[in-house]
């Protein structure tokens, strides 16, 4: 009967009989229908990439943003509510600024990804507070070397070579996979994370969509920053070229 | 205080708060650290112990030389291992020296106030090798290529400047802290008893002792003695003789 479980669905905290949560599934329908996001480790830094979708043409172009700093080293892209992933970036910095008050030195990002991870989780456990409409792929670069970790709305956090979140995640996930990560340039990075993502975007179903791209690197000094502007519009054109290039055929 | 009250118990020698007037030193070495201590705790005149240990354990990898009172430095030194501890298990890896001493210039500042701590630490971790932290009085910390600190330390300063080198082998560095720290027991009334030593490098930690009665002789210093009636014999009127 599809009626088993209904009623079980309200509460965050109360587990259906064949032991699901529905709310914190629900949360995760959120990040599903979103943008897409896009993380991957290149062999000398990690590259983010975010399919923004235009709501309004009236909407200044760059606001809104996706991907935020966290702290100098690393960076965070949310998928989902955007607004519910501002909270989560502000927990993520006041972590990272805690830290670093604490023990004199930058936050290990796997550290990073724990603490944020174990609030995002905080909040799937008490029936007052409603679970994170929204995933997150943080990616950051310590002495340990870039890592690269995805955090869901119910705190289940895992490292990556690749990540993907959004509408286009499977696809995008196949594309990921392709690539040679071990040998590949953040440099070069950056053209496939555009590529994946003017890949996935539904031209019928989505308008429009800004693309934003951020690294952190040996280029960008292992600090996390906007892909610089010439970068990105190179990366804009041959992903277009691709695009096109696939058409044609 | 007036007089009729003179010989109350807390006029003891041995009621006060135990401070180190101390020597204590480190310095970096070619591939790693030592650090190095007297051994005299004192109530005001009287040595309460002349054998005590002023380098304490922090992590694996991580000591801590301590001066001034022994209650606070100790207290400071127990939270420090306990969130070092923590530390450890969350990260999953040893701590680093500079972990170590951001906790101890942490604690020293923030109780500024309450607390007489001088405090120099010293280890060894995979990612900056050998290293030196000395944090003193008002809580700040300075990475230094040696350091050293307590009462015994004003004696050395143009000496430390003077005879420290860089790149020294472990072997040269051992033999400089001793020398350095039995000079300054010969100069100073509140530092004494024997000299310890901690070596820390990659392959790990050694502790050496060394008995205040095989330390170099210094200006003016006598050959030490087991009893005074050994003085006496030697001598020849025997002073029971007359």
């Amino acid at each position: 009967m599809s009626s088993i479980g209904t009623g079980y669905d309200l509460s965050v905290t109360t587990f259906s009989p064949d032991g699901r949560v529905f709310q914190v599934e629900y949360a995760g329908k959120a990040v599903d229908n979103s943008g897409t996001i896009v993380g991957i480790k290149c062999k000398d830094g990690i590259v983010l990439g975010v399919e923004k979708l235009i709501t309004s043409k009236m909407i200044l172009e760059g606001s809104n943003r996706r991907l935020h700093s966290v702290h100098r080293n690393s960076g965070l892209a949310v998928a989902g509510l955007a607004a519910d992933g501002r909270q989560i970036v502000s927990r993520a910095k006041s972590e990272a600024a805690n830290y670093e008050k604490v023990y004199g030195e930058p936050m290990p990002v796997k550290e990073l990804a724990d603490r944020v991870a174990s609030y995002v989780h905080l909040c799937t456990l008490y029936w007052w507070l409603r679970p994170f409409g929204c995933g997150v792929i943080l990616g950051g670069y310590d002495r340990d070397g870039p890592q690269l970790y995805m955090i869901e709305p119910s705190g289940l956090s895992y490292k990556y070579f690749g990540a993907a979140l959004g509408k286009g995640r499977q696809a995008a996930k196949t594309e990921i996979e392709k690539l040679k990560l071990s040998e590949l340039t953040c440099r070069e990075g950056i053209v496939e994370v555009a590529k994946i993502i003017y890949g996935v975007h539904d031209e019928a179903k989505d308008k429009s969509f800004e693309l934003e791209l951020s690294w952190v690197c040996d280029e960008s000094n292992r600090q996390h920053e906007k892909v610089p502007n010439d970068l990105l519009e190179q990366a804009k054109a041959a992903a277009q070229a691709a695009l096109e290039e696939m058409d044609a055929d | 205080m007036d007089a009729g009250t003179m010989g109350s118990a807390s006029d003891a020698p041995t009621t006060g708060e135990h401070r180190m007037g101390t020597t204590i030193v480190g310095v970096c070495y070619d591939g790693g650290v030592v650090l190095a201590a007297d051994s005299r705790t004192s109530t005001g005149m009287y040595v309460a112990n002349r054998a005590s240990d002023k380098i304490s354990q922090l992590t694996d990898n991580v000591y801590v030389c301590r001066s001034g009172s022994a209650a606070d430095t100790q207290v400071i030194s127990d939270y420090v291992r306990y969130f070092l501890h923590q530390h450890t298990i969350q990260s999953g890896q040893p701590a680093t020296v500079k972990v170590a001493s951001n906790l101890v210039r942490l604690l020293a500042y923030q109780n500024k106030s309450m607390l007489q701590a001088g405090m120099i630490v010293g280890g060894w971790d995979k990612y900056e090798g050998g290293q030196i932290y000395s944090v003193p009085l008002g809580g700040t910390i300075l990475r230094q290529p040696f350091a050293i600190g307590g009462s015994g330390s004003s004696y050395l300063y143009g000496l430390m400047d003077h005879e420290w080198k860089e790149g020294m082998t472990q072997e040269e560095a051992e033999k400089f802290v001793v020398k350095v720290v039995s000079l300054a027991i010969a100069r100073d009334g509140a530092s004494g008893g024997v000299v310890r030593t901690v070596t820390i490098n990659a392959e790990g930690v050694k502790r050496s002792f060394h008995p205040g009665d095989k330390l170099p002789l210094w200006h003016e210093e006598l050959e030490p003695q087991n009893s005074l009636l050994d003085i006496l014999a030697a001598g020849n009127p025997d002073p029971m003789d007359h």
